[in-house]
């Protein structure tokens, strides 16, 4: 008895005095005031000095990618630092290319605040952010597809491109131990920006489709962040050749309503493969894009129609679909979602239509 | 053992753990860092002598806490805890006193001690110098010993990686594995050093 006594308080003994020692240090040697950070030329934030640029930005909500834990090697967390950040380290030499050292490109892990820092990093970081919202409605809209617009409370507003995702958490329950994030794209226009719409297909025994198919409830409180990625309508008037399968759709149809409230009316061909009638879903909305967008075509193609099928439609799998209907050649520009094998078919198609790898826009899901 | 003998001992175990038992390439310890920051001489070299103050400075200060306060209390269980608890605080300590004091000697080597806080190879020397049953000076030669060893590993590799780069290896082989490979050569030329320290 008193040997375990004994054990315990010889050893939280020591542990305290070297935390207190440590403390004492953070205080006085480790001490280097508020700094002050400059992102981007016109954000500025007040943080206390001492602590890594990652840790600092990430304190201030402002979430720069990082895999390694801060330990300089996974190189994910590179930003520019324009001035204060002193001479490059030698951690961050070999992680860095001619090019980068250049352009004051630094690791953001390695780098301390200890006095005041203009940093640059990309907007799209910036804009990402955690969000708190509550289920606004859960609509069915194939028997195993359900669309799920969520009303944001904090922040209450969401900057995104049409084509862009967002990661929701999935909290723990009953068989999921620890939260999850599951990375869907926001199916709504970005003018809609009071509230993210997200189009989510069961996956049996997934998590977070588990939970958001059993559990979930309007009204619900739920978390997210982003918004992510560089899935997006590029800067040309090239023509645009469009797949997608199954939940794939959602991407497009935030930017097809984005195209027809900003008029833009680039030539579209929009290719969307589905099992049976059962499985199509918004066909109706997509006709009267179809009528609100002159040069937009939406062709939905049924790979194994029911025999009851009154289906007039094409028929056959999406990639034979698109292989009969662009010609080889084209000046198209093609942009994929779905799944990773149909993306790799869909390449294939793409290849024999001699449409290369530039213009090929790609969402896949992994 | 008077203090001249024990002296001559600890300078011989010094070199017996830089070089027949270098604790890289005998035991893999610390092999994450090996890897990971031995793509340039100047890094590899900072770290290399990180590792050599730590260990040295961190072996003398489990002995002390190991012999003075656990022997005493029949708490011996509790090293592997009570070591690394001594290990973490005392680089973040180190580390905060020398940026403060010399910007330059952060540079150089106050910037690689967050990475080595998570070196296996500290915690396993303070072990070893615990089993081996150092006295005090014999530890701080083997703690320094086994610092320069590591150091010299990460320098001679850095080194080939140097050369490396400009030669021509399979794809599936690049980087770490090519390192790894030549860590198990590096350790079969050190097994030449076998029998040149008697009685160690």
């Amino acid at each position: 008895m008193s040997a375990t006594v004994i054990s315990v308080l010889v050893v939280s003994g020591i542990g305290a005095a070297l935390a207190a020692l440590l403390v004492v240090a953070e205080r006085f040697i480790a001490n280097y005031g508020d700094c002050e950070i400059t992102v981007n030329r016109e954000k500025k934030l007040t943080v206390a000095g001492g602590r890594t640029l990652l840790e600092s930005l990430s304190a201030e909500k402002i979430f720069i990618p990082s895999a390694c834990g801060g330990r300089g090697t996974c190189a994910y967390c590179k930003l520019k630092v324009l001035d204060g950040g002193g001479p490059i380290l030698p951690t961050e030499l070999p992680l860095l290319d001619d090019e980068e050292r250049a352009s004051s490109v630094r690791i953001s892990c390695q780098v301390k605040v200890r006095n005041d820092l203009a940093i640059e990093i990309p907007e799209e970081l910036f804009a990402v952010r955690e969000f708190r919202g509550v289920v606004e409605r859960i609509r069915d809209l194939t028997p195993d597809m359900k669309e799920l617009r969520i009303q944001l409370a904090e922040p209450d507003r969401i900057e995104f491109v049409p084509g862009q995702y967002i990661q929701l958490v999935a909290p723990a329950y009953e068989d999921n131990p620890e939260p999850v994030y599951r990375a869907y794209s926001m199916s709504n226009p970005s003018s809609d920006d009071g509230a993210v719409e997200l189009i989510i297909r069961l996956v049996p025994g997934g998590i977070c489709t588990t939970w958001v198919f059993t559990m979930l409830k309007q009204g619900d409180e739920v978390e997210f962040n982003g918004p992510y990625g560089d899935f997006r309508l590029s800067e040309s008037d090239a023509e645009m050749i469009w797949i997608a399968g199954g939940s794939g759709m959602a991407p497009f149809w935030s930017i097809a309503r984005h195209m027809v409230e900003n008029d833009i009316r680039r030539k579209c061909t929009y290719f969307f493969g589905a099992l049976t009638t059962k499985d199509l879903f918004l066909v109706d909305e997509f006709r009267e894009i179809e009528k609100q967008l002159p040069d937009f075509r939406f062709i939905p193609a049924l790979s194994n129609p029911d025999q009851g099928d009154a289906w007039t439609g094409e028929r056959g799998l999406i990639t034979e679909v698109t292989d009969k209907h662009i010609q080889a050649g084209t000046d198209a520009e093609a942009y994929l979602c779905g799944s990773g094998g149909m993306i790799e078919a869909a390449c294939t198609v793409l290849d024999a239509k001699r449409i290369p790898e530039e213009r090929r826009f790609y969402d896949s899901f992994t | 053992m008077n203090l001249g003998t024990e002296t001559v001992h600890a300078i011989v175990i010094c070199f017996s753990a830089a070089f027949t038992g270098n604790i890289l390439l005998t035991t893999f310890l610390g092999m994450c860092p090996f890897i990971a920051v031995s793509r340039e001489v100047r890094t590899a070299a900072g770290l290399g002598a990180a590792v050599v103050f730590t260990m040295t400075c961190t072996c003398a200060l489990n002995w002390a806490a190991y012999h003075r306060v656990l022997v005493p209390l029949g708490l011996e269980f509790f090293r592997f805890v009570l070591f690394i608890i001594i290990i973490a605080a005392f680089v973040q300590f180190v580390e905060m006193v020398i940026e403060r004091l010399s910007m330059t000697l952060y540079q150089n080597l106050g910037v690689f001690l967050p990475l080595i806080t998570v070196n296996c190879a500290i915690l396993g020397a303070s072990l070893f110098m615990v089993i081996r049953d150092y006295s005090f000076i014999e530890t701080v030669g083997y703690g320094f010993g086994s610092g320069a060893g590591w150091m010299l590993a990460i320098l001679a590799m850095a080194g080939i990686r140097k050369k490396l780069a400009t030669d021509r290896i399979p794809e599936g082989l690049q980087g770490p594995a090519i390192t790894m490979i030549i860590a198990g050569l590096m350790a079969l030329a050190f097994i030449g050093f076998t029998g040149v320290l008697q009685g160690t």
